[in-house]
C-alpha cells in the first residue's frame, strides 16, 4: 500500500521519471527545475535507469532532441521552467503538431523580465494555446501522480499529444513534504511499454514526418489537434480511474473542496489551492459557506464541467498567478467566465491576479478574498471585476 | 505537542540553517509526523541572511505559504539580531532559541520586544569541541528539538544516528563528533527568560 | 498516400496526423512533367552513353538500365530544366 516517503517536488518528479524509465531524457538546467535533470543524471550514472540522457546546450535543443527521439519511436521526457520554456517555444508547437507524446515536467516560474526566478504561472500560460495537455499539481504528491499518469494519457491513440505536468517553483519544488510513492514494479506495469504505431526507426515502414503543410492541409491538421484535445478529456478520466484502483487517490478534471453546499468559492491552481483549503476550513468554523474549485486539467479546459460545478454559487473569485496584461483579466478567469457564459451559468465572478514573481500568498489574504465575495453575495454588485491580491498600492 | 508546530530559522548563507530545517523535517518524518521543510530563496550568497521554515503536524499540512506567526524561532547567528527582526510574529507562548556567546542580560536586551521564552546555546563552542570546525546547525537542531518537544530525546538521537550514517556515508569519521554535538547541545541549551 | 486517397477534398478525419507520410518514395506519384515549357529530346544516334547526363538530372527523369545505359526521358518527371542538354558533349540532347 505505497511507500511512505518525504521528498521535495523536484525529487518527486525525478523519482517518477526514474520509475517510468524513459528511453530518452534531454534537458538543460534552469532554476527552479534544475534539480530534476540533476537527480535524473545521477540515476543514469548509477545505472538505475536505461535512459539515454542528452545533456544539450540549450532548451531549444532539449525540445528538439525530445522531438527527434519521440519521432524515432522512443519515449522522451524533459524538464524546464520559465525562460527555458520560452527558448523551447518554436519546438513546443512542432512537438504538438507532429503529435509526439513527449512528457515535460514544468516547474512554474515567472518569465523574466525584470529578472525573477520565483514562482508564477506566466510560463505555462504562455504556451496554453500550443496544443500541449497541461496538468497542474497542488503538491509534490500530485506532481508525482500526474507524471505517472502522463504517458498513458499522451500516448493514447485517440490523443497523441505532448503533455506537461506543472508544479509551483520553490513553493512545492523545493519544499520537503510527505509523499506516498508507488512501488517500482507497479509503476512499470501501470505506465506500460511505449508502442507507437508509426515511427521513423521502423524499417518495415519507411515514413516521412513533418512535411510542408500548405493552405490545403494545415487547417485540417490543426482541427485534428483540437479534436485530439477533446478526446483527451475522456482518456484523462479513464487513466485517473485506473490510477485510483492502483493507489486509492482520486483525480478528475478538478477537485471540489467543500463546494457542494458552498455559497462563495475560489477557483485556483497549484499550491495556492492547499492554502485555500486551510482558509475554507477556517471560514467554515465561522459558519461561512466557503468552498474551493482547484483546476487540475487546464488543457484541455473542462469548461462545461466547471460551469456546472459553479452554477449554484452566489459569488466566485478566480485567482490567476499570471497577469495577461490585457485589461480584461487573467487566462484562467477568461476561460472560466467564457465557459460559464456559453453554458448559461450566471454567477457574479471576479478576477484576482496574485502571487506574481513569487509573491507569497497567505491564509489571511485568501480570507480577505472570501470576505470580498461575501460582500458581492450580499450586494449582487461587482464594481471592479479585475482585481489584484497582495499588490502594494491596491489592497 | 500541539497539532501544528511552525518554526522559522534565521541564519546566514553557508551556516546550514536550510540543512538544519531539512534534518529536523527528516527527524520528525521518521517519528511519523507530517512535515514541511523549505527555505525562502532570495539572492543567496555566503554570509547573507537567509530564512528557512518547518511545519510539523500530526495531520496532513495543506498550507503553502511562508510562516509569519511561528511557534518557535531559531537564530543560528546572533549577529542577525541587530539586522533582522527575528521575533516578528513570534507567538508569546512560543520560544526563541539563539546561538550566542553574549551574556544573558545583553541577549535579553536585544530581544526586549519579545515577552516569551528565550533559550541560549553556544553552538560555536560545542561545534569546535566536537567537530573541530564551526558547523552550528548540528547543535541548533538538537536545541530546537529539546525546546519544542517535537519528539523525545531518545527518538531524536536514535533517528539522527541513522541520518548521519546516510549523510556521511563517505566520511564516517565525522558521525561520532556530530552525535556528540547533539548530545552536548541537548544538555547545554539554557532557558534565560 | 496516393493522390486518390488524400487530396484537397479529403476531410480532416481522413488525413494522417501531422501530415505524416507513411509510404516512402511516393514522390514518384507526383507528376512534375506538366511544369515543363520546353522539353529535352534524346538523339540516340549521337549519344555515346558517356554517363554525364543522368547524374545531373534533379528529377531522376533519365532512366538507367541494368547495363548502365541511359534510356529515353521519363516525361512524367522531367521539368525541362535543360541541365542535361548543357552537359552533353555530343549534342545528343536537344531542347525543343
Amino acid at each position: 500500500m505505497g511507500i511512505r516517503e518525504r521528498l521535495s517536488g523536484n525529487e518527486a518528479a525525478a523519482t517518477a521519471m526514474k520509475q517510468i524509465n524513459p528511453d530518452v531524457v534531454a534537458a538543460f538546467p534552469i532554476t527552479p527545475s534544475t534539480e530534476i535533470p540533476q537527480y535524473f543524471s545521477t540515476f543514469v550514472s548509477n545505472g538505475v535507469v536505461d535512459t539515454e540522457f542528452v545533456a544539450v546546450e540549450s532548451e531549444h535543443s532539449a525540445m528538439s532532441a525530445c522531438i527527434g527521439a519521440e519521432a524515432a519511436g522512443a519515449r522522451a521526457m524533459t524538464a524546464t521552467s520559465a525562460n527555458g520554456l520560452s527558448l523551447m517555444w518554436e519546438m513546443i508547437y512542432i512537438a504538438s503538431s507532429l503529435r509526439l507524446p513527449i512528457v515535460m515536467s514544468l516547474v512554474n516560474r515567472a518569465v523574466s523580465g525584470p529578472l525573477n526566478i520565483h514562482c508564477d504561472h506566466s510560463d505555462a500560460m504562455g504556451v496554453r494555446d500550443s496544443g500541449w495537455i497541461q496538468l497542474f499539481s497542488e503538491t509534490n504528491q500530485e506532481a508525482y501522480d500526474n507524471l505517472i499518469m502522463a504517458h498513458r494519457i499522451a500516448e493514447n491513440k485517440d490523443v497523441l499529444l505532448p503533455l506537461m505536468v506543472c508544479q509551483d517553483g520553490f513553493i512545492t519544488s523545493h519544499s520537503i513534504e510527505n509523499i506516498e510513492l508507488i512501488e517500482d514494479e507497479k509503476v512499470k506495469e501501470f505506465v506500460g511499454k511505449y508502442k507507437p504505431e508509426h515511427y521513423l526507426l521502423n524499417k518495415q515502414e519507411p515514413i516521412a514526418i513533418g512535411p510542408l503543410d500548405v493552405q490545403t492541409y494545415l487547417f485540417e491538421h490543426k482541427a485534428q489537434q483540437a479534436k485530439a484535445m477533446e478526446a483527451a478529456k475522456k482518456v484523462i478520466l479513464e487513466v485517473a480511474e485506473d490510477f485510483e484502483k492502483l493507489t486509492g487517490r482520486k483525480y478528475g478534471f478538478f477537485e471540489e473542496y467543500k463546494l457542494e453546499d458552498a455559497e462563495i468559492a475560489i477557483v485556483c491552481m497549484n499550491s495556492t489551492a492547499g492554502t485555500a483549503k486551510a482558509t475554507v476550513n477556517r471560514l467554515r468554523e465561522q459558519g461561512i459557506k466557503a468552498g474551493l474549485l482547484k483546476v487540475r486539467v487546464f488543457r484541455p479546459f473542462p469548461a462545461k464541467e466547471i460551469a456546472e460545478a459553479l452554477k449554484n454559487l452566489k459569488a466566485v473569485a478566480v485567482l490567476d498567478k499570471a497577469d495577461s496584461l490585457n485589461a480584461a483579466g487573467g487566462a484562467l478567469f477568461e476561460d472560466i467566465t467564457s465557459g460559464m457564459f456559453v453554458n448559461n451559468v450566471q454567477v457574479p465572478t471576479v478576477n484576482y491576479v496574485y502571487g506574481i514573481g513569487g509573491r507569497d500568498t497567505t491564509v489571511e489574504e485568501l480570507e480577505k478574498v472570501y470576505k470580498d465575495l461575501l460582500e458581492i453575495k450580499e450586494s449582487g454588485k461587482i464594481e471592479n471585476p479585475y482585481r489584484y491580491l497582495g499588490l502594494r498600492g491596491e489592497n | 505537542m500541539n497539532n501544528l508546530i511552525e518554526i522559522r530559522w534565521h541564519g546566514r548563507g553557508g551556516q546550514g540553517a536550510k540543512t538544519a530545517s531539512l534534518l529536523l523535517a527528516d527527524a520528525a518524518f521518521n517519528t511519523g509526523k507530517y512535515i514541511q521543510g523549505f527555505p525562502e530563496y532570495g539572492p543567496e550568497r555566503m554570509g547573507a541572511p537567509i530564512t528557512a521554515y518547518n511545519r510539523i503536524s500530526n495531520e496532513p499540512i495543506t498550507v503553502h505559504s511562508n510562516i509569519y506567526y511561528p511557534d518557535y524561532v531559531v537564530v543560528v547567528d546572533d549577529t542577525l539580531l541587530d539586522s533582522v527582526d527575528v521575533t516578528a510574529g513570534l507567538k508569546p507562548d512560543g520560544a526563541i532559541v539563539v546561538n550566542s556567546t553574549l551574556d544573558n542580560e545583553t541577549l535579553k536586551g536585544k530581544l526586549k520586544n519579545y515577552s516569551g521564552a528565550i533559550y541560549k546555546i553556544d553552538a560555536r563552542k560545542i561545534s569546535l569541541e566536537t567537530l573541530g570546525k564551526y558547523f552550528p546547525n548540528t547543535p541548533m537542531l538538537a536545541a530546537i528539538v529539546k525546546v519544542s518537544n517535537i519528539m523525545t530525546e531518545e527518538e531524536f538521537m536514535k533517528d539522527m544516528v541513522g541520518s548521519f550514517k546516510h549523510k556521511f556515508a563517505k566520511k564516517p569519521d565525522v558521525i561520532d563528533g556530530n552525535m556528540k554535538a547533539l548530545e552536548i547541545a541537548l544538555k547545554e541549551v539554557e532557558k534565560i527568560n | 498516400m496516393t493522390e486518390d486517397r488524400i487530396n484537397k477534398d479529403t476531410p480532416y478525419q481522413d488525413l494522417t496526423i501531422g501530415g505524416n507520410i507513411y509510404e516512402a518514395g511516393n514522390a514518384k506519384e507526383f507528376k512534375t512533367g506538366d511544369w515543363r515549357s520546353i522539353k529535352p529530346v534524346w538523339k540516340p544516334d549521337l549519344c555515346k552513353q558517356c554517363g554525364l547526363c543522368f547524374p545531373v538530372c534533379p528529377d531522376d527523369a533519365i532512366p538507367v538500365n541494368k547495363e548502365c545505359k541511359r534510356e529515353d526521358f521519363d516525361y512524367d518527371a522531367c521539368k525541362g530544366c535543360g541541365v542535361c542538354a548543357k552537359v552533353c558533349p555530343f549534342k545528343a540532347i536537344v531542347m525543343e
